[in-house]
């Protein structure tokens, strides 16, 4: 089977989660009721809205991610034919490894994996 | 004999004799989907009632006992219940996008199936770049937890799904880099090359040192991937409700639950087919009159039973770990597994340049 069979997968996915969804809107009776749609915060009503602008923390991490996720899809491609070319691909690596380990510990020092 | 690799070439024989190519390639496209939905479903069921029996087992309990013998059907019912259900969309909410994200979700854990080799001959679509793909791929569900937990409008939606995002993001690249140990040692990303590499012996038996590093930094990097406890701050029930899908009611949720489980088997089926042989028997060097007890057994069984084993172990950890915190999480990703999978690469190079390993 070739790439066609991903457009299948994906058709089917969507068929059994839609005919799911569908049956069980068409079984189910709905109500309206005043206090329904609001957020459920345990009881307590909801103070402020709920898009806020979030803890810097996570986008410290998120950005740390985006570097090594780039340095794993360059990793890919070297981990096939490492074992063929030999030698030449380990140093190339290690030189890799090592400007990466410089800067991760950067971050390191400069407090980015330290939680605030 | 009797395989599901004869089968499944029957079949395909069968349809291209029988119809227009076409019209044969649509009627294949169909069955795919069908055993997908079944795969799914099945998985749906088994992986419900054994998560219950499991934590039952652990804690001394007996577990769902009622609904049928052993209360097999108890998934059952409660997928029953789950169809009656209303399912509600909040006020606030982002409608489109709160409606999209289970699809999303769904597509995802089912578009991750293709790869994955389930017996001898038996594979959706043998893709050369297989491992990347499943990695690649299973990385878009954050995007609909992401989406999820903005689009509900509550805030422990959206303390879950950013918690859930930071986690998956963070502890992808020491699953990344665990495989990466593997592929070094083979030096294909195809499933089913990896899986023939390891015709005289597992991964996990003749791969030194830096395969079982490689091996327990992986499972613990798909345990936080998946969200289970230890790491399931995402859903944190004493903390953020349900995180990401406190909003999410009836079918909805059932869908999020379902998708869940399934990365969970996709995962583990990885792991299995990474370190474990696939569906490789069990063989030990020359003792031939062992292998050929152990060939008896089918490749479907092999590849299911490992599969499981490795799901088992994830359950385990379960009821074993506290949960940890959210700064406790990333500093265990950031300053310990991370560095120590990329030393590890570069231990599992060493081997396999020197040919160390057997």
């Amino acid at each position: 089977m070739g790439a066609g069979s991903l457009i299948a997968l994906t058709i089917a996915a969507i068929t059994f989660s839609g005919l799911a969804i569908l049956a069980a809107k068409l079984i189910t009776r709905a109500t309206t009721n005043k206090q329904k749609g609001e957020p459920y915060e345990c009881g307590v009503p909801t103070r402020g809205p709920s898009w806020v602008q979030y803890n810097v923390g996570y986008y410290l991490f998120a950005l740390l991610f985006l570097i090594f996720d780039v340095e794993l899809i360059f990793l890919f491609p070297w981990a096939v034919v490492v074992k063929k070319i030999g030698w030449v691909a380990m140093i190339e690596i290690l030189i890799f490894f090592f400007i990466l380990f410089t800067g991760f510990l950067y971050a390191h020092k400069k407090g980015a994996l330290k939680w605030k | 004999m009797w395989s599901l690799q004869n089968i499944a070439d029957k079949v395909h024989d069968w349809l291209y004799l029988t119809f227009n190519p076409t019209l044969a390639m649509l009627f294949e496209f169909v069955i795919i989907g069908a055993l997908a939905i079944g795969l799914f479903a099945m998985l749906g069921l088994i992986l419900i009632y054994m998560e219950r029996k499991v934590s039952a087992w652990m804690q001394l309990r007996l577990g769902p006992n009622r609904v049928g013998p052993k209360g097999i059907f108890q998934t059952m019912a409660d997928t029953l219940k789950l169809i009656v259900k209303e399912g509600m969309t909040p006020d606030g909410a982002d409608k489109l996008l709160f409606h999209i994200a289970p699809f999303l979700v769904m597509i995802v854990a089912m578009v991750v199936l293709a790869p994955l080799m389930f017996a001898k001959g038996f594979q959706i679509w043998d893709i050369n770049i297989g491992v990347f793909f499943i990695t690649a791929v299973s990385s878009i569900s954050v995007i609909g937890v992401l989406m999820a937990g903005w689009a509900s409008n509550n805030k422990y939606s959206l303390l879950g799904a950013m918690r859930s995002g930071a986690q998956i993001v963070s502890y992808e690249l020491s699953a990344g880099l665990s495989i990466l140990a593997v592929i070094v040692l083979t030096g294909s990303l195809k499933l089913s090359d990896i899986i023939a590499s390891q015709e005289n012996g597992w991964w996990i038996f003749k791969g030194h040192l830096p395969v079982w590093i490689a091996f327990v930094i992986f499972i613990i990097a798909v345990t936080a991937e998946t969200n289970r406890a230890p790491f399931d701050l995402a859903e944190a029930e004493s903390e953020l409700t349900a995180g990401f899908h406190t909003e999410y009611s009836g079918m909805k949720f059932a869908l999020f639950f379902l998708a869940e489980y399934v990365n969970i088997f996709v995962v583990c089926a990885l792991g299995a087919t990474l370190f474990l042989g696939g569906w490789m028997p069990l063989h030990f060097g020359t003792n031939t009159q062992f292998n050929k007890v152990m060939d008896y057994i089918p490749s479907v069984v092999w590849f299911f039973g490992k599969t499981f084993f490795l799901i088992f172990v994830i359950m385990w950890f379960r009821w074993t770990f506290p949960r940890l915190r959210i700064d406790q999480l990333l500093h265990l990703e950031w300053k310990y597994l991370l560095p120590i999978s990329m030393i590890n690469l570069l231990l599992a190079t060493l081997i396999a340049i020197m040919n160390w390993h057997f």
